[in-house]
């Protein structure tokens, strides 16, 4: 599953991170880990970006962008 | 301790607080520059303390060290190269984890750290509790706890930077990221063929070379290469070769998987210091965001925002603007008083004080955008801005940071391209500094009330509003064009921390102010002085004019003639004939300065280039009335105003300067390709010394000339003729 398919509220767990290099090396170092949990706090009111919660700080991504990071276990609630 | 002196570098990721702890130190004393080649600022200041000099740089805020971004890039080889004394990483410690992940990177280079857990007064907050000894323990680095906002632990800091510059020998990095087994194999392997195969290299931790060779890193490759082409084959060789064995054990890219090994140090470390002591959080921030980034009131909160600037910045711009102009009247009429009148007083008054003058007055305009701008940015409702416009700059291929500056354009491109600052891609500010001239300016607007007022009549507002559009419209095209052209590649990723909103210092924000307003005293003043001057000797030169007419002795003939006329009567029938005679006075003297302005040099100028610009409806009047708006988009008026040689007062002159338009054989249709041509065309002077700054690169600036001037003939060409081809006009 994609994080992209994530709605409001919802939380999981990160499988893996794709898309380029820079890209995917960028996301790692922000902490998007495999077993990192992700709390989707929000979309933007044009739908795009995505406001995340992860490691305790909040960080935006967009949505297409959001399209390369796999997760599992997508549940609701949680609220970090 | 032989020289005193102590050189340290301010480490740490954006919004850790680093340029609080900056100012902090080092108080007001600081110097803002460029990194040599890039557009990345660097500060540095200086203070004495313990009997040392200290000077202080502030290294870019990045998350890691790795080679992917300018800022990273900066901050490194700043260590690599100019090893300073002491690195001090300023560290969130609200946010442990993230902010560790760099910290291990600055660990594993052959340098002395301090680390700075600020903003201290958040764990608690937060409900966690912090073990400092511990992690200075674990990671084996002085560890000191600073309140950067309320000037708390400085000097704790100050005394730890020294005391660990003088511990003479680097402290040896015991404690260290372990890759694995089988990572650290092929580590020790590549570092001790770099040991064998390049003894005189210039790093000393070979340890270090070779993780960042494992890992790819273009800029340590690059620097082997520079050192021995041929060795360094051998050695990138091998590395490949541990690399091909690294990713058929992982299944990953080798760097992918040595983050993933820092990362588990780091949450080992954190599991370690931090306790949790308290579930309940007092989460202000998140509160303040579920209005301001709110789906229904986000926007309408943001535009008025933006409304609120605009309104501050030119409503109480608008009071220090005036005393500016009445002090620059005051100060040429006070030159021209004193020096005698010549070509000395015209350079003075004429050239440069009304020149500088005329940039002058936006001072306080740009004081006040540059001040809610500081205000925006220091309480971190920037990249909030960013998060709700991102979905639109992102049709352009911008990033939502580009929204800010591209609003600023309709005010004035110079502070706007200088806000282009606060976004960190390179491509992304080129782009949105190419672009922003098509934003159009305030001080276009005079031209478009005047040829709109002329010509359109009732329809003006819809006419004026259309141009603006237009420009809307070209940049998003342009923009698209640039970034699948000129300045390919991705879109900046948008992975861009949200930090928690802060309460700005009063002096952080005028410190912020004032750097970016002196970069336009400075730099515009130098470039404004010089360009009106040679606007000033271009129209006024030749002196020595034949005129068609000998305008001062049919002057001294009318006067003479009104003086006998005027002996046979008095009271009223005389003052008629004296308002008669003054205007018939006028009408001369302005015809004669239309016919100075048509003989000098600027006028010839005009008259060489009206072919090129007949095909799109400008006649040679016009051309010079737009070659003079390269100093100042607004002199095309004044200068059309002296071309078709109106007198009178403002009032007068502008209504007959409309009357004097229409006459002039220019129709509708032309009047709208000449709005588009000024719209377009090249840049203001100011405008394109800031894009010199800003870019770092006269290339650009040259581009940014090139491009808008031929975008906006074409633009004009196919207004002027289509439009006629269609049967207007």
């Amino acid at each position: 599953m994609k994080l992209s398919e994530l709605r409001q509220g919802q939380r999981a767990t990160v499988v893996r991170v794709g898309g380029n290099g820079a890209f995917r090396r960028r996301l790692l170092e922000m902490g998007f880990l495999r077993g990192t949990d992700i709390y989707v706090e929000k979309y933007a009111p044009l739908r795009d970006p995505i406001e995340l919660i992860l490691k305790g700080y909040h960080v935006s991504l967009r949505v297409e962008e959001a399209a390369h990071v796999e997760i599992e276990n997508p549940r609701i609630g949680g609220r970090p | 301790m032989a020289d005193k002196s102590i050189t340290v570098a301010l480490a740490g990721n954006p919004n850790s607080g680093k340029s609080t702890i900056f100012s902090n130190l080092t108080g007001s004393r600081q110097k803002i520059g460029n990194w040599p080649g890039v557009t990345v600022e660097k500060k540095e200041g200086h203070l004495s303390a313990y009997g040392y000099d200290l000077t202080i740089v502030d290294l870019p805020g990045t998350y890691s060290l790795t080679a992917y971004t300018v800022e990273e890039i900066v901050a490194r080889n700043f260590i690599l190269d100019e090893q300073p004394d002491v690195v001090v990483d300023v560290i969130d410690a609200s946010n442990l984890e993230r902010n560790l992940y760099l910290a291990t990177q600055l660990r594993e280079l052959d340098t002395k750290v301090v680390f700075v857990l600020n903003m201290a007064d958040m764990i608690e907050q937060r409900g966690l509790k912090i073990d400092g000894e511990k992690l200075s323990e674990l990671l084996d680095v002085p560890v000191i706890f600073t309140v950067g906002n309320a000037n708390k632990g400085t000097q704790k800091l100050l005394s730890a930077i020294v005391s660990i510059a003088e511990t003479g020998s680097k402290v040896p990095p015991v404690r260290r990221v372990h890759y694995g087994k089988d990572v650290e194999q092929c580590i020790d392997e590549v570092a001790q063929i770099i040991d064998e195969e390049m003894p005189d290299r210039p790093y000393t931790d070979v340890r270090w070379v070779a993780i960042k060779l494992l890992e790819d890193d273009k800029v340590i490759k690059d620097r082997l290469k520079h050192i021995d082409d041929s060795v360094a084959e051998v050695v990138l060789e091998a590395v490949a070769a541990r690399r091909e064995r690294l990713r058929g054990l992982f299944d990953d890219e080798p760097e992918i998987v040595m983050t993933d090994y820092r990362y588990g140090f780091v949450a080992g470390v954190v599991k370690e210091v931090v306790k949790t002591i308290s579930e309940h959080r007092a989460d202000m921030s998140r509160r303040m965001d579920e209005g301001l980034t709110n789906r229904l009131l986000g926007i309408p909160v943001f535009v008025f925002f933006i409304w609120a600037m605009f309104q501050i910045t030119f409503t109480v711009g608008a009071y220090p603007m005036d005393w500016i102009e009445v002090g620059v009247g005051w100060l040429s009429g006070q030159v021209s008083r004193l020096l005698p009148s010549g070509i000395f007083e015209g350079l003075i008054v004429d050239g440069i004080i009304a020149g500088v003058g005329s940039v002058a007055v936006f001072f306080p305009n740009i004081l006040i955008l540059f001040f809610c701008i500081a205000i925006f940015e220091d309480t971190g409702y920037m990249a909030r801005a960013a998060f709700l416009m991102d979905k639109v700059m992102h049709l352009i291929g911008l990033h939502g940071k580009s929204f800010i500056p591209m609003l600023m354009g309709f005010g004035c491109n110079v502070p706007a391209i200088m806000a282009t600052r606060t976004l960190e891609s390179h491509k992304d500010r080129v782009l949105t500094i190419l672009i922003n001239p098509l934003m159009s300016c305030s001080a276009r607007l005079p031209v478009y009330i005047l040829l709109a007022g002329a010509f359109f009549g009732a329809k003006a507002g819809n006419v004026i509003f259309s141009v603006y559009f237009l420009g809307i419209v070209l940049a998003i095209l342009m923009g698209r064009l640039f970034r699948s052209t000129l300045l390919r590649g991705e879109v900046a990723p948008f992975v861009m921390e949200l930090p928690p909103y802060r309460v700005p210092m009063l002096r952080s924000l005028l410190i912020h102010m004032w750097d970016r307003a002196k970069v336009f005293l400075k730099k515009m003043g130098g470039v404004i002085l010089i360009g009106s001057v040679v606007v000033w000797v271009l129209s006024s030169y030749p002196k020595t004019v034949t005129y068609s007419v000998d305008y001062e002795a049919r002057i001294d003939q009318l006067r003479s003639r009104y003086a006998l006329l005027m002996k046979r009567v008095s009271g009223t029938p005389r003052e008629v004939l004296q308002q008669e005679r003054d205007k018939r006075i006028a009408a001369l003297e302005a015809r004669k300065a239309s016919e100075t302005v048509e003989k000098s040099y600027m006028g010839r100028i005009g008259k060489g280039l009206a072919p090129v610009l007949e095909p799109i409806g400008i006649d040679w009047r016009g051309t010079v009335a737009v070659l003079s708006g390269f100093v100042a988009k607004e002199i095309v008026v004044s200068t059309m105003g002296v071309l078709y040689a109106v007198g009178g007062d403002e009032q007068k002159k502008t209504t007959a300067l409309k009357s004097a338009l229409r006459k002039s054989g220019m129709t509708p249709l032309s009047a709208y390709a000449m709005m588009a041509f000024i719209l377009i065309y090249v840049p203001c002077l100011a405008t394109v010394a800031v894009i010199r700054r800003e870019t770092n690169s006269w290339k650009w600036a040259f581009f940014s000339m090139g491009y808008s001037t031929a975008l906006a003939w074409v633009v004009a060409f196919v207004i002027f003729q289509g439009g006629q081809l269609l049967g207007f006009g």
